[in-house]
């Protein structure tokens, strides 16, 4: 039985009078890895940006529609629960440069002013490393700074993070982008162990980490969503013309 | 196109000396500055001078307790207050560069930067000694923080310009509320070089003589008082220097030398505190 976790109905995203997201409807199921792939410019990382307010942060960005979280259109929460309740792994390794290792990890809650006892921060730091598959690497240097780590290491860093705050859907703007082969092939085994709890949704404009991570693909050209199916099928058999052009490399 | 090596060797190497050698002549005024004031000023510099006041003309001795305890009351004072402000502003500029709020109020912050400190000291004898019917600490207080002000906010709105977007959508991202992110992530991160612009501002204004003639005017007691007349290092070193006596001269040179060593030590602290707390991006 497969339930839905998130919704877009409608959906659209500007930069000023420019429109960068059109009129999507898509809708994601719970633990499901979804990949959202396309060309530079296709509004995929806006989508993404969409679905946990982050794009609203920017100097005249707006938006139309809905998108629904369990149900409810995160438009009509307040932005900062929303965030909360997703998680979000950036482009570039992000950690917080002041804090080490472990408040890194708790950085959800310290930096809100939650209040934790100790040991269910150590569990939390555990659990949370050993999910993202740092644990065993950092376990003893968990009061150093999060910056003295590879760029690999950052990023399972920051996904641990996220993953810190127990959100049910985790979004991945080309988490990939920045690392070297070695650190991608680590993220990427990654996502296959977290997606027995977590729903992701992962941006990526490489094509091959988008058929070998994902169940099912989303394809964005020009602020459309032209085609969500299956990852298979997608990149077997496409419906579309233009999907079939980008996965054949006729235009990147 | 024939390459003259040897010949584009030379103009290389030259040019490498005129830059050397303007970069090493700059060192000598500081030094040669140094080590003047130190010859005259060290001499006078003993316990007993640390801690008297003046002595009256025709005594000997004496000391520059006054000025001491005048020169950090009024500095401290401004310094209360300028920071917060300044922090405030600095913040406010980095975070809205391109609101119109933020155009004007970095204008005024340049200009204010450039009005002379004697400028500075007259409106403020227009504003707080005239009021009040007296001269006292606490409008040189406010002549000062008004020149600490532009140091603290545009070293606040640098530092923190430099630092990643990244840094605070990280925040963001974990549903932190906007002033949790700049209290708890922003300004952390910055704070070395936040501290160092704060630093360079209390040595900058610890030497004004100017903004300090209208408003403390000055005072050969000791004196605690925020509502009374009160000295000053820089101060005290102008009257001193300007009198016609000898020992008042020796006096003007310990204080000089004082003055100098505090701004020196300041500095070189500020430079260790800033790379030891500097946060690695």
């Amino acid at each position: 039985m497969e339930s839905t976790i998130v919704k877009a109905e409608n959906y659209n995203s500007y930069f000023g009078d420019n429109h960068v997201v059109k009129d999507v409807n898509i809708s994601i199921n719970k633990n499901e890895v979804i990949a959202v792939m396309g060309p530079s410019g296709c509004g995929k990382t806006t989508f993404l940006r969409g679905i946990n307010r982050m794009h609203e942060l920017i100097p005249n960005a707006t938006s139309k529609g809905k998108i629904l979280l369990d149900g409810e259109n995160v438009y009509d929460m307040n932005a900062i629960y929303v965030r909360s309740k997703i998680g979000m792994v950036f482009q570039r390794p992000n950690p917080f440069p002041n804090l080490s290792i472990y408040e890194n990890v708790v950085a959800g809650y310290l930096l809100n002013g939650i209040k934790i006892s100790k040991a269910d921060k150590d569990v939390i730091v555990e659990k949370s490393l050993t999910s993202a598959a740092l644990w065993k690497e950092v376990k003893d240097s968990l009061h150093k700074k999060g910056t003295f780590l590879s760029g690999g290491q950052q990023q399972r860093l920051c996904i641990a993070r996220a993953i810190a705050m127990q959100p049910e859907l985790i979004l991945f703007d080309e988490p990939t982008s920045a690392l070297d082969p070695i650190s991608t092939s680590s993220v990427e085994a990654l996502f296959h162990e977290l997606k027995a709890n977590y729903t992701l949704i992962i941006v990526t404009h490489n094509m091959q980490q988008a058929a070998r991570v994902s169940d099912r693909t989303a394809f964005f050209y020009m602020g459309e969503l032209v085609e969500f199916d299956d990852t298979k099928q997608m990149f077997t058999n496409p419906a579309d013309q233009r999907t079939q052009n980008y996965i054949t490399g006729r235009f990147s | 196109m024939e390459l003259n090596i040897g010949l584009r060797n030379t103009k290389s190497a030259i040019f490498k000396g005129i830059i050397v050698f303007f970069a090493f002549l700059i060192t000598v005024p500081l030094i040669v500055v140094l080590g003047y004031i130190i010859k005259q000023g060290i001499f006078q510099v003993n316990w007993h001078f640390l801690t008297s006041v003046p002595a009256p003309v025709g005594e000997t001795g004496g000391g520059i307790i006054n000025a001491l305890v005048g020169s950090f009351i009024m500095v401290m004072v401004a310094a209360v207050v300028a920071i917060p402000v300044g922090m405030a502003a600095g913040i406010y500029l980095s975070e809205n560069p391109r609101s119109k709020l933020a155009y004007y109020s970095g204008l005024c912050v340049d200009i204010l930067q450039g009005v002379p400190s004697i400028v500075v000291g007259i409106v403020v004898y227009f504003w707080i000694v005239k009021p009040l019917g007296t001269f006292s600490a606490l409008s040189g207080s406010a002549a000062l923080a008004i020149m600490m002000l532009p140091i603290v906010i545009r070293s606040t709105e640098q530092t923190l310009k430099m630092l990643p977007d990244s840094l605070k959508e990280a925040a963001l991202s974990l549903g932190v509320p906007y002033h949790r992110v700049i209290l708890k992530v922003i300004v952390p991160c910055g704070f070395a070089g936040i501290l160092s612009g704060i630093m360079l501002s209390i040595a900058r204004v610890i030497g004004e003589t100017a903004p300090l003639l209208f408003t403390a005017f000055g005072n050969p007691y000791l004196s605690y008082s925020l509502t009374k007349p009160m000295e000053s290092l820089p101060h005290l070193i102008f009257t001193y220097a300007t009198s016609p006596y000898d020992d008042w001269h020796n006096l003007a040179w310990g204080a000089s030398f004082i003055l100098l060593m505090f701004v020196l030590v300041l500095n070189i602290f500020t430079k260790v505190l800033t790379r030891k707390w500097k946060v690695q991006l």
